[in-house]
C-alpha cells in the first residue's frame, strides 16, 4: 500500500480523516455532515475522505451512525447540514436514483433484494445501462456459484448467504466507481464469510473503491486497507488498517475491545 | 417458437393453467357458433372486454403494487368519449375514431396529472385521491345531462357494419346469420386479444421488470437508480390509456354508454373481485378472473334454479338454492375462493406465488 495515513490522533473529535493518494483528491468526501432522522440527531458532522481504489473500513460499536453514514451518501437520508462531494460533484439534495446514477453502488444491510423476481431478473435489473457484460457475468457467476445454480428460481427462495452473495452480485454488475457495502457478513455462517472475503478481496483486485461497514474483525482486518471508526455520529479515528490492527491498546479504546479476542 | 413470441415468453407455465386459458380462448373465438343466441354472446362480449379491464388494472395493482380506485374512470373516459361523438356527429367511422381519441387522451392526460400530483406521496393516500377523483367525475357526469345523458347516459347508433341490419354475407354458417353483430362480436375479441398481448409484451418488457422491482421493494430500486416516480406515472398513464380502449368496446358492444355501465363504483368493485380471484400480478389471471366472475354474474341465477328444481322434495335445500338468492352464493364463493386460493386461481395452479 503507497498510501499513508496523516492527521490520525486518536480521540480528539474533529479531525478529518484524510489519506494521501498521491496528491489526487478524495472520490468521496464528506465534510462536516449532520443528519437528522425524525427529531434524532444522529450525524453530528462527520468528516471523512475515501481515496480513489482500496477498501474503507467503518468501524464502531452499534448505533455510532456507521448505516446512517452509507444511508446518507446514497440519499436515502437527507443532510441537514456538511456537504458531500463525490468526484468533485456535490451529492447534497441529488435524489437517491441520481446518486446511484454517478455510479456508486449500495449493498445494505437488508440486502433488498427482489425476492419475488428470479435472480437472473435482479441481477438484469442492476445492469441498468443495458445487456450484461458477459465476462464479467462470468466472473460474477465463478464467485459465487449457487446465483448460477439458482439462476432462474426466485431469490425469496434463496438462503440468507445466497442472498447476500445476490446483492453484492447485484451492485457488481455494472463497474461501479464507489462500493458501499453494509455488514455483508451479518448472520452469516463462517463458511460463507469465507467465500464473501474472497469475492472482496477479489474486487478489490480489480481495482474498485469499496467503503465497508463491518462487525466481523477477522474479515475486516483481512480486506481493509484503511479505517475509519465512528463514534456518537463522528468518526474517531483514521489510519491504516494495519496500524489499528496492531495496536490492541487503541482498539480497546475506540471499539471497546481488541481485536484478537475476536478471531 | 411462434407463440412464445407472441406470448413475449411468458407462458402460462403449468398444464391446467395452458389447457383452461386455451380452453377459454376457444370458447371465445367460436362464442357466436358455440353458444348461440344474443344472452350468451353478450356474455362472451363482455368477458372480453373485462379481460382487457381487468388485465390493465393489474398492470397497477399486481405488477406495480399502486391501488388505486380511478379505474372505472378511465373505462367511463373511453366509453363516454366515443358515446358523446356517436350521439353528436352520427353513427360513422370518424365518430369512432374522434371519440377514441379524445377519450384515450382526456383519460391518459388526467392519469399524468394524478399521477404527478399524488404518487409521491404515500399509497394509501394515492388510493383516497383516486378515489376522490373519481367520485368527483361520476357526480360531474351525473350532472353535465345535456352532454351525458346525466344518469339516463347515452344510447346511439355505431358505424352501420357493427349494427344488426349489415349483412356481412348472405346466408348463415352453422345456423348463425353472419350479420353486424357478428362482426361487432369479432371486433371485440380481436381487440381484446390484442391488447392483451399489448399488456403481456409490457409486463415482460424491460420496463414491465422494475415496475415488479418497484412492487417488491421501491427504495432499492432507487438506490439501483431507478427514478420510481417515472415509472410508476408511465404504468398509471399506460393502464388508463387501454382500461379507455376498453371502454371504447364497450360503448360500441352496448350501444349505449351510462353511469351504471361504466363508472359505478360497483364495477370497480368487480374489476379488484375479478384480479384477485384470478392471481395478482400475472396477467393470465386476468382471463380466469374475468370470466369465472362474468359467468357466475350472469349463469349462477339458472344454476341454482335448476338445483332447486332437482331438490325440490328435499326440506330446506331447496330455500337455499332460490334462484333470488343468488348473490349470497355469489359472495360465498367469493370467499371461498380467496380462502383457497389465496394467490388466486393462476397463483395456484402455478404452485408458487411468484
Amino acid at each position: 500500500m503507497s498510501r499513508t495515513a496523516t492527521e490520525t490522533s486518536p480521540r480528539t473529535g474533529h479531525q478529518t480523516a484524510s489519506h494521501t493518494t498521491n496528491g489526487r483528491p478524495p472520490l468521496l468526501r464528506l465534510s462536516g455532515v449532520h443528519t437528522h432522522i425524525a427529531q434524532y440527531h444522529i450525524l453530528q458532522g462527520v468528516d471523512l475522505e475515501i481515496p480513489e481504489g482500496g477498501l474503507t473500513m467503518l468501524l464502531g460499536r452499534n448505533g455510532a451512525g456507521k448505516t446512517t453514514t452509507m444511508r446518507t451518501i446514497m440519499g436515502l437520508w437527507k443532510v441537514s447540514a456538511g456537504e458531500i462531494t463525490f468526484a468533485g460533484d456535490r451529492l447534497n439534495g441529488l435524489k437517491t436514483p441520481d446518486i446511484a446514477r454517478k455510479s456508486i453502488a449500495h449493498v445494505p444491510e437488508t440486502m433488498g433484494i427482489f425476492g419475488g423476481l428470479t435472480v437472473r431478473e435482479n441481477m438484469v435489473l442492476a445492469a441498468r445501462t443495458g445487456p450484461m457484460d458477459e465476462d464479467r457475468l462470468r466472473w460474477i457467476l465463478d464467485l459465487f456459484p449457487s446465483l448460477e445454480k439458482f439462476w432462474n428460481a426466485p431469490a425469496g427462495a434463496l438462503s440468507g448467504g445466497q442472498k447476500q452473495m445476490l446483492a453484492i452480485a447485484r451492485a457488481v454488475i455494472e463497474p461501479a466507481r464507489l462500493l458501499l457495502i453494509d455488514e455483508p457478513t451479518k448472520g452469516l455462517a463462517p463458511a460463507i464469510v469465507g467465500a464473501l472475503t474472497e469475492a472482496i478481496r477479489q474486487l478489490k483486485g480489480f481495482g474498485a473503491t469499496i467503503l465497508m461497514v463491518e462487525q466481523n474483525f477477522a474479515m475486516a482486518k483481512a480486506v481493509g486497507d484503511t479505517v475509519a471508526v465512528m463514534d456518537s455520529g463522528r468518526i474517531v479515528h483514521a489510519g491504516s488498517m494495519a496500524d489499528l490492527a496492531e495496536d490492541t491498546a487503541l482498539q480497546e479504546g475506540l471499539l471497546g475491545f481488541s481485536m484478537e479476542m475476536h478471531q | 417458437m411462434m407463440f412464445q413470441r407472441l406470448l413475449s415468453g411468458d407462458t402460462p407455465r403449468s398444464r391446467v393453467l395452458t389447457g383452461l386459458i386455451v380452453g377459454i380462448v376457444l370458447a371465445l373465438a367460436f362464442a357466436p357458433f358455440l353458444f348461440p343466441g344474443t344472452r350468451s354472446l353478450d356474455t362472451a362480449a363482455r368477458i372480453c372486454i373485462f379481460i382487457v379491464l381487468v388485465a390493465s388494472y393489474d398492470l397497477l395493482l399486481g405488477y406495480t403494487g399502486i391501488v388505486s380506485f380511478a379505474h372505472t374512470m378511465f373505462f367511463g373516459l373511453g366509453a363516454y368519449g366515443v358515446a358523446i361523438a356517436l350521439s353528436n356527429l352520427g353513427g360513422g367511422w370518424g365518430a369512432v375514431l374522434l371519440g377514441t381519441v379524445g377519450g384515450v387522451t382526456l383519460a391518459v392526460g388526467l392519469a399524468l396529472v394524478i399521477a404527478l400530483f399524488s404518487l409521491r406521496v404515500r399509497a394509501i393516500f394515492f388510493a383516497m385521491v383516486t378515489l376522490a377523483v373519481a367520485s368527483a367525475f361520476a357526480i360531474l357526469v351525473s350532472q353535465l345531462f345535456h352532454i351525458t345523458g346525466g344518469e339516463d347516459g347515452l344510447s346511439y347508433q355505431v358505424p352501420y357494419e357493427l349494427s344488426p341490419a349489415f349483412k356481412l354475407v348472405k346466408g348463415k354458417i352453422l345456423d348463425v346469420r353472419l350479420d353486424g353483430r357478428l362482426v361487432s362480436y369479432y371486433l371485440m375479441f380481436l381487440s381484446a386479444a390484442g391488447l392483451f398481448l399489448l399488456l403481456l409484451r409490457v409486463v415482460n418488457s424491460p420496463f414491465g421488470r422494475v415496475l415488479q422491482a418497484i412492487r417488491e421493494n421501491g427504495f432499492r430500486a432507487e438506490a439501483i437508480g431507478y427514478t420510481t416516480v417515472h415509472y410508476r406515472a408511465i404504468a398509471t398513464c399506460l393502464s388508463a390509456g387501454v382500461a379507455a380502449l376498453a371502454g371504447v368496446l364497450m360503448a360500441l358492444w352496448l350501444r349505449y354508454t351510462g353511469p351504471e355501465t361504466t363508472l359505478s363504483l360497483d364495477i370497480m368493485v368487480d374489476i379488484l373481485l375479478m384480479v384477485v380471484i384470478g392471481g395478482m400480478g400475472t396477467l393470465y389471471g386476468s382471463i380466469l378472473g374475468a370470466t369465472l366472475f362474468i359467468l357466475a354474474q350472469n349463469y349462477l341465477k339458472e344454476v341454482m334454479d335448476l338445483i332447486a328444481q332437482a331438490t325440490v322434495g328435499l326440506p330446506v335445500i331447496p330455500d337455499l338454492f332460490a334462484p333470488e338468492r343468488w348473490l349470497l352464493w355469489l359472495g360465498v364463493l367469493f370467499i371461498l375462493s380467496v380462502y383457497f386460493f389465496p394467490t388466486g386461481v393462476v397463483g395456484r395452479l402455478r404452485g408458487s406465488p411468484r
